[in-house]
């Protein structure tokens, strides 16, 4: 398992989040069981960081109380995560508002499974609109990071512990099964102690925690206020911070895109990785056919699809459901360029070769 | 004489305590928060414990109780205060972690939260304050409200096929193995005050000492909401809430 120089191991995707979040020295982790994302609790429960790193792990009584748990420790200025699926990410929506609310970091993985209603427990993408246009109420925004292999699942978790306090705000990582659920050779980072008290203390001043409390005014998180011209400033000062979150922190990766590009996909998680080899096959064959990955879904990478659209005979939106992230890519796109859809849902994963046909029929695109 | 010297230290019998600040409270006459309000701010006070407390208050009248009391507090969404407190004193071992909750916090919409905490043993000191009716929505029913008893929901009085039972949460918090001390007290005369600031400070060595779970239920008055005087609601609660929600230990095992 331990080659001596770097710490290369075959993993699930869930079981790389448990030990990435050990290693980045996360305080906590409250959840509850759901397929197809159990193996994270399970993980934590077989490898014990409370005997090692100190970490928490607790499997709460629901959903509901997970991620109240998770608002509690941020609070605290502790880093504490949940893990869930969709219809156990539906029953957090309530509390994603107030810790949006009360601007307290905390970071919740979401491995996406066939819905509405209980669904499927097959993979699939359907939860986009749920996290990146939330289920709670309220002005707010979450940071929505989309791993597409094991690696990345393992560094969501680094960087969603820098943006969390960053912008003291949640971070989704929106996975889907089958990322959670598939093996790949994964680097894990070293360990990195969690942060001590003290230091609570120095990076966290708003932390409700007691530390040096006869020296200062007491704190407190709140998210009722009677006064609407005060609530109204108070939205209007979280909605700067999301305008600066949208100029800082957009990330995409680009696949075989330059300014010869006819013809683009946009896809996250799972269907970025089935359309790279519709992609290959379309290209051996003379498509000028690249991708636009987008790494965050809130931020969206709308200036760049935008400036891309310009020389672009079409777009295909692959997602694994019936269609959600499409409408921001054709906002993004303006009209400039045609926006097709196509994926399976219900926990069914298009094929390389349905995407590659549905391409060709959608577009009608032949090679120069 | 001066106000001065009228309130110079050695004439000085009793004052509010120093974590009690001057803000004004939103709480009507004849209230029972503000009396409970002040018998935390005193025993936190008098055990030096402020740099180690972190307090959760409800959603319902005491949702503002954070404006009152310098400690460092968290505003928990509608019943969730006790999942709250479980993760925070799991991950400040050290640290005294009360829950400030009502009827409808604790035993309606956080009976799952309420009841989980409990029976995981958490080391947690819950304070329920029991009015029998919804406070600051106006005046509804509350899980807690008496058979019988008119409300906004129930103007024509509880009635169990309409409305079913009252609910004996701190009953059931007896039988719940993570509990550790389980007590109804009131706040209505000068010897339950004391009798309640007893419980509170014991359910608060019990949070630090890791004793495990403590309910300190305060039956307790809503002259507002029960549309009465203060006095006649101590009175009405002497006569009605008490025979139905009895005062006293209910389990107290001390390791």
């Amino acid at each position: 398992m331990y080659n001596g120089q770097k710490d290369i191991v075959l993993l699930k995707g869930n079981e790389a989040i448990a030990k990435a979040a050990i290693r980045y020295g996360y305080d906590g982790f409250f959840g509850y069981p759901i397929t197809p994302q159990s193996e994270v609790l399970e993980t934590l429960a077989a490898d014990k960081p409370w005997e090692t790193t100190g970490m928490v792990v607790l499997q709460a009584e629901s959903e509901v109380a997970s991620i109240n748990m998770l608002y509690g420790a941020g609070c605290t200025g502790k880093l504490a995560f949940t893990s869930s699926s969709s219809p156990g990410i539906a029953l957090m929506q309530e509390g994603l508002s107030y810790m949006a609310a009360c601007e307290i970091p905390g970071v919740i993985v979401s491995v996406g499974r066939g819905g509405p209603g209980l669904g499927t427990i097959q993979p699939g993408q359907a939860d986009y609109n749920q996290s990146v246009y939330g289920g709670g109420n309220g002005d707010y925004n979450l940071i929505v990071l989309a791993p597409n292999s094991v690696q990345e699942m393992c560094d969501c978790m680094g960087r969603a512990k820098e943006l969390t306090f960053k912008w003291r705000m949640p971070v989704i990582v929106l996975s889907d099964g089958v990322i959670g659920q598939m093996m790949e050779k994964v680097e894990l980072p070293p360990f990195i102690p969690r942060r001590t008290e003290e230091e609570i203390g120095q990076q966290c001043p708003w932390g409700t925690n007691g530390i040096g409390l006869k020296k200062r005014a007491y704190n407190f998180h709140s998210s009722l206020e009677f006064d609407p011209a005060v609530m109204e400033d108070r939205n209007r000062k979280m909605s700067a911070k999301y305008r600066q979150i949208e100029v800082e922190e957009v990330d995409y990766e680009l696949y075989n895109v330059d300014e010869s590009t006819e013809y683009m996909i946009v896809a996250y998680g799972i269907s970025s990785r089935v359309s790279m080899k519709a992609i290959d096959m379309l290209r051996e064959e003379g498509v000028k056919i690249g991708m636009l990955r987008p790494k965050t879904l809130w931020p969206f990478p709308e200036k760049v699809i935008n400036q891309l659209s310009k020389q672009l005979k079409g777009i295909l939106c692959v997602e694994q459901c019936e269609g959600q992230m499409i409408k921001d890519v054709r906002l993004a796109a303006e009209g400039q360029t045609k926006v097709y859809h196509t994926g399976r849902s219900g926990g069914i994963i298009s094929s390389p070769m349905e995407v590659y046909e549905d391409f060709k029929q959608l577009t009608q695109a032949t090679a120069n | 004489m001066t106000k001065e010297e009228i309130i110079s230290p050695e004439n000085r019998i009793y004052g509010k305590p120093s974590l009690m600040n001057d803000t004004p409270m939103h709480y009507c006459p004849g209230c029972s928060h503000g009396v409970v309000h002040k018998l935390i701010a005193e025993i936190i006070e008098e055990m030096g414990i402020e740099e180690d407390t972190i307090a959760i208050c409800p959603v319902g009248c005491a949702v503002f109780a954070y404006r009152y009391i310098n400690v460092d507090w968290i505003e928990a969404s509608h019943g969730r205060a006790p999942a709250c407190a479980s993760a925070i004193r799991r991950l400040w071992p050290n640290k005294l972690v009360f829950t400030y909750q009502g009827d409808g916090d604790m035993a309606c919409i956080g009976t799952g939260e309420s009841i989980h905490a409990m029976n995981r043993g958490e080391n947690i000191a819950m304070i329920f304050i029991n009015n029998a009716i919804y406070g600051m929505t106006g005046g509804q029913m509350a899980p807690t409200t008496l058979m019988g008893m008119k409300t906004a929901t129930c103007p024509y009085g509880r009635q169990a096929d309409l409305h079913g039972y009252p609910l004996h949460i701190t009953d059931l918090a007896v039988n719940l193995e993570g509990t550790c001390y389980v007590t109804r007290q009131a706040v209505n005369t000068v010897a339950n005050i004391r009798k309640t600031k007893k419980a509170i400070r014991q359910a608060f060595e019990n949070s630090l000492n890791k004793r495990g779970c403590s309910v300190v239920e305060v039956v307790s008055t809503c002259a507002s909401g029960w549309k009465m005087s203060p006095e006649q609601a101590n009175q009405w609660m002497t006569e009605n809430m008490f025979p139905y929600y009895p005062l006293g230990d209910l389990k107290n095992i001390q390791n």
